[in-house]
C-alpha cells in the first residue's frame, strides 16, 4: 500500500441514497490550467460513484467521448481502487455543469488530470466500506481486506458485499485525505489490462447512440445555409419559393452576430453566429431538397477577395523583409552563419490549412422553451458551450441543460460550439425541438481549420558536423502581436535551448477564416517542419539522422527547463529514440532499392514519441508506407492498453492523411467540398503499425494526440532517403508525390 | 405506395420515391445504424446490402431499392452475435464507432464471397469505407479473426 500525497486539491462528499446506498461525489479545486484560460469557479460536488443496496456499482463518466475512449478508461481507474470487478460496473454519462469539474475533451488531458483524483475517489469509497464492515463485525479495520466488491475478515471467515455495507458506509465520516492509501500498482487488476470499449456492442449493432441519431417528439429537422465568406451577409434570396417546397415549415434569414474580436480564441469565447438561411422541415431530406432550390445573392464583405495563391505570394514577400517580431534570440546566429568552415542550409517550409472532417458531420438537437434551452450534443467543450448559449440567448446559465451524447469523431472540431448556437437559435425561432444536421459540404466549408503557415529556416553545421546555429522566421496569420487562433509558433519549441546560436522571428498577414485546434494542435505542423529541417541538417553534416538527433539531445539544455523544448526531458526522448531505432532495425537492415527508413520524434501533451517509417517510393512518385514503428513514453501506467494502442495507430493513420490534405481559398470561399477533394487515408494505404510503450516514473499522460506529429516528418524523411527530394510543401501532392 | 423489404420485414413507404434510401431508413423507418457521412457515395458509412451486394444508401434512391431485399447493420444481428460483430467487439475495433456499421456491412459482404480473404482481398473490398479514427489495422485483424471463427463453426 502506498500513501497518497495529502496536498492534492480534490474533495469528496458523501451522500446516503434513498433505499439504502451510498453516493460519492468528487470535486477538484484547481486542475492544471493552461495560461490564457479563465480561472474556474469553485466547484460543487457531483454524483460520481453510487453503490446501491443491491450491490450495483455505477460510475459516472464526466468527460465527453468522441472516440478517445475515456468512457471506458476513466471509470477503470475508479473501479481499480474501489476494488470491484469490472464486469459488475455500470457506466453512465454525467450531466454538464460546474459541479462536474473540468469536462473538456482536449489536449490529451483526461488521463493526467484524472489519474490521481479518480484513484482517490475509488480508494475513499473502499475505505468507507471497509470501515462499515469493521464496525459491523467489531474488528479492527486493519484486519479487513477487499476483493471483487466484498469486504472480508479472514480470521473469522466472514464477508459482506459492498451493497450490504453501502447504507452504513454512507453514515460514516469521510476518510481523512492524508490517511488514504492507494493500491500498490503490482496489485492492479483493471489498470493496465486491455479492456474493450463499454459501447462496443451498441456500436456494432447500430444502436442510436450518436448525436445525429437523436429523435424527440414533435422534432423538426433543419439545415443551415451559411455565408460562404466569413462575415458575409444575405443581399437577397428566394425564400418564398423555398418555403413552398414540400415538407418545409420555416425558411428565414439569421442575421449574424459579430465575432468577439478579429482573431479570438474561439475555444473559450462566444463563437458568435454566422449569417445564413435556416430551412426547417418535417424531415431532413425535405429540408435539404428545398435547399437545392435556394438562390442567394451574398454580400461577401471585407474577405470576399481572399485567395490562397495571393497569401503564398505575400508570405514570400514577408520572408524577404526584416521580421516584424523577435520572439527569441540567443548567441549570435548571423556570426555563426558567417563562421569560416560553417556549412549553411536553408529551407522554406509551407503547410496548408486542413479541415477536421469528422465522420459524423456537425449536428446538434435543441429545444428552446419558456426561456430554457435543452441541448443534446457531442460537444468536446460542454461547459464553454453552456456559457455560450446562456450569452447568446440572454438566459441564466442554470436555464441551459446539455445532455452529452456520443460523438462520431472529434479531433478538436467539436470543441467549437457553433452548431450548438445555431440549433438553439433555430429552435427558439420556430418554437419546436429542432435537429440541425450539416451536410459534409457544410462541414468542410465551415470549419475551424488547422491554420496554415510558413517557416523560413536557416541552420549552420560546424566542420565537426555539429549544429551551431538555427534561425526560424515564422510567417503566419494574424495582426500585430496576435496570431490567428492556434496558428502561432512557440519560441521554446525544440531545438530551442539545445543550439548555442538560436533565433525565432515572426511576421503575420491578415486572415478571414476561422482557425482552431486540430488533433495535436500546433505540434502537427511544428513537428513536420522542425524534424524535416533537422533531417536536412543531419544529411548536410554527413551524419546518420538518428545519431544526429541523439547527439543533439545529449547536450545540456539551457537556460531553464521551461524555456527549452517546451519543457521536454531529453533523457526520456533519447530512450524512446534508441528503442524505436532498435525495433525498426535502423541501420541494421538491408532494404531493397527504392525503400528507406525515416525517423522523427516530438514531445507534446506530456508524451515522448519517436517514430520510424519504412517507405517505398516508385518511379512515378507513388509512396507506399510499408510499416511504422512507434515508441512512446507516457509515464508510469497505460490505463487501458487496448485503447492506447488504438489511439496511437489512429494517430499515425490520421497524420498520414495530413500529408495529402489541403484547404484553399478562392474569392474568400473554401474551394474543397467533400472527401473526394479533401481525402483521407484508405484501408489499402494504411500500414501495419507497431506500438511499444516505455514505462517511466512519471504521472501517466494522455494518448489522444502525441503520436500524430512525428509521422509526417518520419515519412517525408524516408521519401528523401529514397529519392533525394525534400518535401518542403504540404500536401506532398504539390511536389508530385501521392500514396500508392 | 412502395414496399421496402428490410431485414426480412416488409415496410410500406409512402414518402418521396426519389429520397435516398439512407434517409428513408434513418428518418422514416427509424433504423439509425446506417450513417450519413458524405452524401455522395465516397465514404461508405451508409453501406447496406441490397440483394447481398454492398450499396451506398446515400446515393441509392428508394425507388431503386424497392424490388430488392435490403439488409442493414441492425439485420446482421440485434444482439451482436454475428461472428463479424463478435470480432469487432473482442478486438476492440471501434474508436468513435461512427463508420463501423458501414465497415461491418462491407466485411460481411467480403466474407460471403471470400470466406478466407487475403490482405489484398481486404484492401480491395474495404477500400471504399473511410475510418477517420484510423482503425484500419484492427479492422483487418477483425476480418481475419471473423473468418477463422466462421470457418471453425462450419
Amino acid at each position: 500500500m502506498t500513501k497518497t500525497d495529502p496536498n492534492r486539491r480534490s474533495f469528496l462528499r458523501l451522500t446516503a441514497l434513498a433505499g439504502g446506498g451510498l453516493m460519492l461525489g468528487l470535486y477538484s479545486k484547481a486542475k492544471a490550467q493552461a495560461p490564457n484560460r479563465p480561472a474556474r469557479a469553485p466547484l460543487a460536488p457531483s454524483d460520481f460513484v453510487t453503490i446501491a443496496s443491491n450491490g450495483k456499482v455505477t460510475i459516472a463518466a464526466c468527460n465527453p467521448d468522441v472516440g478517445q475512449g475515456v468512457l471506458t478508461s476513466l471509470p477503470m481507474i475508479v473501479a481499480e481502487e474501489l476494488d470491484v470487478d469490472w464486469k459488475d460496473v455500470q457506466i453512465v454519462r454525467s450531466g454538464v455543469g460546474r459541479k462536474f469539474g473540468s469536462q473538456l475533451t482536449g489536449g490529451s488531458t483526461a488521463t493526467p488530470s484524472n489519474w490521481e483524483p479518480l484513484r482517490r475517489v475509488g480508494a475513499s469509497a473502499r475505505a468507507l466500506l471497509v470501515s462499515a464492515a469493521a464496525q459491523t463485525w467489531n474488528v479492527p479495520v486493519e484486519e479487513c481486506s477487499t476483493a471483487s466488491g466484498r469486504v472480508h475478515h479472514k480470521a473469522s471467515q466472514r464477508s459482506l458485499g459492498y451493497g450490504e455495507l453501502a447504507s452504513k458506509a454512507a453514515s460514516l465520516p469521510l476518510p481523512d485525505a492524508s490517511s488514504l492509501t492507494l493500491k500498490d500498482p503490482k496489485d492492479y487488476k483493471i489498470i493496465g489490462k486491455s479492456t474493450i470499449g463499454v459501447e462496443n456492442l451498441d456500436i456494432v449493432t447500430g444502436k442510436p447512440i450518436f448525436g445525429i441519431d437523436l429523435a424527440l417528439p414533435g422534432m423538426l429537422h433543419a439545415v443551415f445555409h451559411k455565408t460562404p465568406v466569413m462575415g458575409g451577409k444575405v443581399a437577397s434570396a428566394n425564400l418564398d419559393e423555398v418555403k413552398a417546397m414540400k415538407g418545409v415549415k420555416h425558411v428565414f434569414v439569421i442575421e449574424g452576430r459579430p465575432m468577439p474580436s478579429t482573431y479570438p480564441n474561439y475555444l473559450f469565447q462566444d463563437p458568435g453566429l454566422e449569417t445564413g438561411i435556416a430551412i426547417v422541415a418535417d424531415s431532413w431530406w425535405a429540408a435539404q431538397s428545398a435547399r437545392r432550390k435556394l438562390v442567394v445573392e451574398w454580400e461577401p464583405g471585407q474577405w470576399g477577395t481572399q485567395d490562397s495563391a495571393a497569401n503564398v505570394a505575400k508570405a514570400e514577400e514577408l520572408s524577404k523583409l526584416p521580421p516584424a517580431r523577435n520572439l527569441r534570440s540567443e548567441g549570435d546566429v548571423e556570426a555563426a552563419f558567417a563562421q569560416s568552415g560553417a556549412k549553411v542550409v536553408e529551407g522554406a517550409y509551407h503547410f496548408p490549412f486542413i479541415a477536421h472532417a469528422t465522420m459524423e458531420p456537425q449536428t446538434c438537437t435543441a429545444h428552446f422553451k419558456d426561456g430554457k434551452a435543452e441541448i443534446w450534443s457531442a460537444t468536446q467543450f460542454p461547459q464553454p458551450g453552456l456559457r455560450a448559449i446562456a450569452g447568446l440567448m440572454s438566459i441564466p446559465e442554470e436555464n441551459v441543460t446539455i445532455n452529452m451524447v456520443r460523438g462520431g469523431g472529434g479531433f478538436g472540431r467539436r470543441a467549437y460550439n457553433d452548431v450548438m448556437c445555431e440549433a438553439v437559435w433555430i429552435s427558439k425561432a420556430v418554437g419546436a425541438p429542432v435537429k440541425l444536421v450539416w451536410t459534409r459540404e457544410d462541414d468542410i466549408q465551415h470549419d475551424y481549420y488547422r491554420c496554415g503557415g510558413f517557416q523560413y529556416l536557416k541552420g549552420a553545421i560546424d566542420p565537426n558536423g555539429k549544429l551551431i546555429a538555427w534561425r526560424d522566421h515564422f510567417v503566419g496569420y494574424g495582426e500585430g502581436e496576435a496570431f490567428a487562433h492556434d496558428g502561432g509558433f512557440s519560441p521554446s519549441e525544440f531545438p530551442a535551448g539545445f543550439v548555442p546560436n538560436f533565433a525565432v522571428h515572426s511576421s503575420v498577414m491578415p486572415l478571414g477564416l476561422k482557425t482552431g485546434a486540430l488533433r495535436a494542435p500546433y505540434s502537427n505542423s511544428a513537428a513536420w517542419v522542425i524534424q524535416s529541417f533537422l533531417d536536412e541538417l543531419a544529411h548536410a553534416a554527413g551524419k546518420d539522422p538518428v545519431q544526429f538527433r541523439l547527439e543533439l539531445l545529449e547536450r545540456t539544455p539551457s537556460p531553464s527547463p521551461q524555456a527549452r523544448g517546451r519543457g521536454m526531458d531529453p533523457a526520456r526522448m533519447r530512450r524512446a529514440i534508441e528503442l524505436v531505432a532498435e525495433k525498426s532495425g535502423w541501420g541494421k537492415r538491408q532494404l531493397p532499392k527504392g525503400t528507406a527508413l525515416g525517423a522523427a520524434f516530438h514531445y507534446s501533451h506530456g508524451g515522448y514519441i519517436a517514430e520510424v517509417a519504412e517507405v517505398t517510393v516508385a518511379a512515378n512518385k507513388k509512396v507506399k508506407v510499408n510499416k511504422v514503428w512507434v515508441v512512446g513514453d507516457v509515464g508510469s501506467h497505460i490505463v487501458n492498453p487496448s485503447g492506447a494502442e488504438n489511439q496511437v495507430q489512429g494517430s499515425v493513420v490520421d497524420g498520414l492523411s495530413e500529408l495529402i490534405q489541403e484547404i484553399t481559398l478562392r474569392e474568400g470561399r473554401v474551394v474543397q467540398t467533400n472527401y473526394h477533394n479533401h481525402p483521407m487515408l484508405r484501408m489499402a494505404q494504411a500500414p501495419p503499425i507497431d506500438v511499444q510503450f516505455l514505462a517511466s516514473p512519471n504521472t501517466p499522460s494522455g494518448l489522444g494526440e502525441p503520436a500524430l506529429p512525428p509521422i509526417l516528418p518520419a515519412v517525408c524523411n524516408a521519401i528523401f532517403a529514397v529519392t533525394g527530394e525534400r518535401i518542403r510543401t504540404l500536401p506532398m501532392t504539390k511536389q508530385g508525390f501521392s500514396f500508392a | 405506395m412502395i414496399n421496402l423489404t428490410i431485414n426480412g420485414k416488409s415496410h410500406p413507404f409512402g414518402g418521396d420515391p426519389e429520397m435516398p434510401l439512407l434517409w428513408a431508413l434513418r428518418d422514416e423507418l427509424d433504423l439509425k445504424g446506417t450513417k450519413f457521412g458524405c452524401g455522395i457515395g465516397t465514404c461508405g458509412a451508409c453501406t447496406v446490402h441490397v440483394d447481398g451486394e454492398p450499396k451506398r444508401a446515400c446515393v441509392t434512391k428508394v425507388s431503386d431499392a424497392a424490388e430488392g431485399s435490403i439488409t442493414t447493420v441492425e439485420g446482421i444481428s440485434t444482439d451482436g452475435s454475428h461472428p463479424v460483430q463478435q470480432a469487432w467487439i473482442e478486438l476492440d475495433v471501434p474508436q468513435c464507432g461512427y463508420c463501423q456499421g458501414g465497415q461491418i456491412m462491407s466485411a460481411c459482404s467480403l466474407l460471403e464471397k471470400k470466406p478466407q480473404p487475403t490482405d489484398a482481398d481486404i484492401d480491395s473490398a474495404m477500400n471504399g469505407v473511410l475510418c477517420r479514427c484510423g482503425t484500419y489495422p484492427r479492422i483487418r485483424a477483425a476480418i481475419h479473426h471473423a473468418a477463422k471463427a466462421m470457418q471453425a463453426s462450419k
